[in-house]
């Protein structure tokens, strides 16, 4: 599959954007939320603003932007229309939440509430990103079980490394957010790599025998393509990524997002004040950089049957 | 309303594709672009139509599969369009309501006033009945002539897709493959017609209809004795050393 930037800057922007409002919400009610304003006004800028830098990203793929507000209709049966429906629905009790926190400079009772009703909203809404992709039965390597627990759980990470980063840089270390954060950080590189063996070692059912129904005669290979240039289903979901250069980006990406953030976060138990809050802000911004490979591979290196009418033998 | 309908009607028009005539020739593509270019999905847009790297839209596509190899392999040409599925989940993914399914006659369509060109519904068909036209930014796809089929002013007998009306082969055939006494039925009764990966799920309307056993023989085809493949001479003995002699 073409791996759209729009849609991977939303998916890892807003991920980690949930995944951030999802620990302070349940912070919150475990009234773990330090009263400092200045903390507040970063913690939930930085949450609710790469929410809505994804929400505009994923705007900018569409043919007609303008017309965003019907996606809003069809939640009964569309996961992107629910997925759109909840990441708004969201911003109430967020808002509220800011509210109560940066405003009166309370996470107790009905605020504390608000921070919980956002964490359940937030996680709801990237469970809906997730099933999207895993709703897609011509895509094999989407349609697996392998899909959900890696969005929700690199939400999870991304967003306690952003915790943890924020809170250092106004000299709070809490521990509870760095062994979060060393709890997902092996989680979710256990589950990436499951999701690559996955992948490696299984294929769609289909092949070109059944796309073309002709597989009992023997074996079937695209002897004459329709049309001599691409077409959009070519561009779209033809996009394909050598074998070599996918193992290299893997490494990389494992490197960058689970390798490198696991050790500084680590460091940040032994480190003085100033060190933590390097280690923390290098750590989060090389995690995110990690998972934003990661999910441009998500994309290259996603089959689609359509190919095996167009040369493809497997999907 | 991209929920699928509560109500089918029970009719399911769509076309049966008979892949032992089909010789290939784009006849049906190229009637599909021309009809439906002036039609209810006008414009389908071509971008660089005369340049090094044209780009454009089609509903209608012909591929040349290679089935089996050596001796017993054979050519067989492939056309692909919409199949108008029973369980279309290019209309349940869309977000918008753009695309649904007709109660009446299981027609999925689109809307291009309500889409938004996400192009969701393009990843969800499994079959590539869907192309995005980058120039009008919404997806596109066969409405098995829906302007074409119910249109009183033409003759009855015209009332059918522009593909299958062009076919000089009479490979394709229209009708409502929901009734069980249409010729369309009958034929995919008669001829083991099946559903492009039914692995998937999405019970396609449209059938194909395999190609015919090979008939090897001379007679087979209706040819003269005279003409039946020439036996390799064997390796020794009198016929071989006449069989030298004349290849001399």
């Amino acid at each position: 599959m073409h791996p759209a930037l729009s849609v991977i800057v939303f998916t890892t922007a807003s991920g980690a954007g949930y995944g951030l409002l999802t620990w302070l919400g349940i912070w919150a009610v475990a009234g773990w939320l330090p009263a400092n304003r200045g903390l507040a006004a970063v913690s939930l800028a930085l949450s609710l603003g790469a929410i809505a830098v994804g929400l505009l990203s994923s705007s900018l793929h569409l043919g007609h932007p303008e017309r965003a507000w019907r996606a809003f209709s069809q939640w009964r049966s569309s996961w992107l229309s629910r997925e759109g429906v909840l990441s708004v629905a969201t911003y109430l009790p967020a808002l509220l939440f800011a509210l109560g926190w940066l405003g009166i400079g309370s996470t107790s009772g009905i605020w504390g509430l608000f921070g919980a009703v956002s964490a359940v909203c937030a996680v709801a809404t990237v469970i809906c990103t997730a099933l999207i992709y895993v709703s897609l039965k011509p895509i094999q390597r989407w349609n697996n079980g392998w899909v959900l627990p890696n969005y929700l759980v690199l939400a999870a990470m991304t967003g306690a490394l952003w915790m943890i980063a924020v809170q250092s840089l106004f000299g709070i270390l809490d521990r509870s957010v760095v062994i979060v954060a060393l709890l997902c950080i092996p989680l979710a590189a256990l589950l990436k790599l499951g999701y690559w063996r996955f992948i490696d070692r299984t294929a769609s059912r289909s092949d070109a025998g059944t796309a073309t129904g002709l597989g009992a005669l023997g074996r079937v290979q695209l002897f004459e393509a329709p049309h001599t240039s691409e077409n959009y289903l070519m561009k779209e979901m033809g996009f394909r990524i050598a074998r070599t250069h996918a193992r290299k980006l893997r490494t990389i990406a494992l490197v960058a997002a689970f390798v490198v953030p696991m050790l500084l976060t680590l460091l940040e138990l032994v480190l003085p004040m100033a060190g933590v809050a390097f280690c923390a802000m290098v750590a989060a911004v090389i995690a995110m950089l990690g998972v934003l490979i990661e999910r441009w591979l998500f994309f290259a290196e996603a089959k689609h049957t359509v190919m095996l009418y167009y040369g493809a033998e497997r999907a | 309303m991209t929920s699928l309908p509560a109500h089918p009607s029970g009719k399911r028009l769509g076309l049966v594709i008979d892949l032992d005539i089909c010789v290939g020739c784009h006849a049906c593509a190229v009637n599909c672009k021309e009809w439906n270019s002036g039609g209810v999905a006008a414009p389908l847009t071509d971008l660089d139509p005369y340049g090094a790297d044209p780009l454009g839209v089609w509903f209608n596509r012909v591929h040349t599969f290679e089935v089996g190899e050596g001796a017993t392999g054979r050519t067989v040409h492939f056309p692909r369009s919409c199949l108008h599925c029973a369980e279309p989940a290019c209309v349940t993914v869309c977000p918008t309501g753009a695309s649904y399914k007709r109660a009446e006659d299981g027609i999925v369509l689109v809307d291009e006033d309500l889409c938004i060109g996400c192009k969701l519904c393009s990843w969800a068909c499994p079959y590539g009945a869907r192309e995005y036209d980058y120039d009008a930014g919404v997806m596109k796809k066969c409405t098995l002539c829906i302007d074409k089929i119910y249109n009183e002013t033409l003759e009855e007998a015209a009332r059918v897709p522009a593909c299958v009306a062009t076919c000089p082969a009479s490979a394709r055939h229209f009708g409502d493959l929901g009734d069980p006494s249409s010729a369309v039925s009958k034929l995919v009764r008669d001829r083991a017609g099946y559903d492009l990966m039914p692995e998937l799920g999405y019970a396609p309307t449209n059938k194909y209809l395999p190609p015919r056993p090979r008939r090897g023989a001379a007679e087979g085809v209706g040819a003269g004795a005279e003409l039946a493949p020439v036996v390799a001479a064997e390796s020794g003995g009198f016929l071989a050393w006449i069989d030298r002699l004349l290849s001399g």
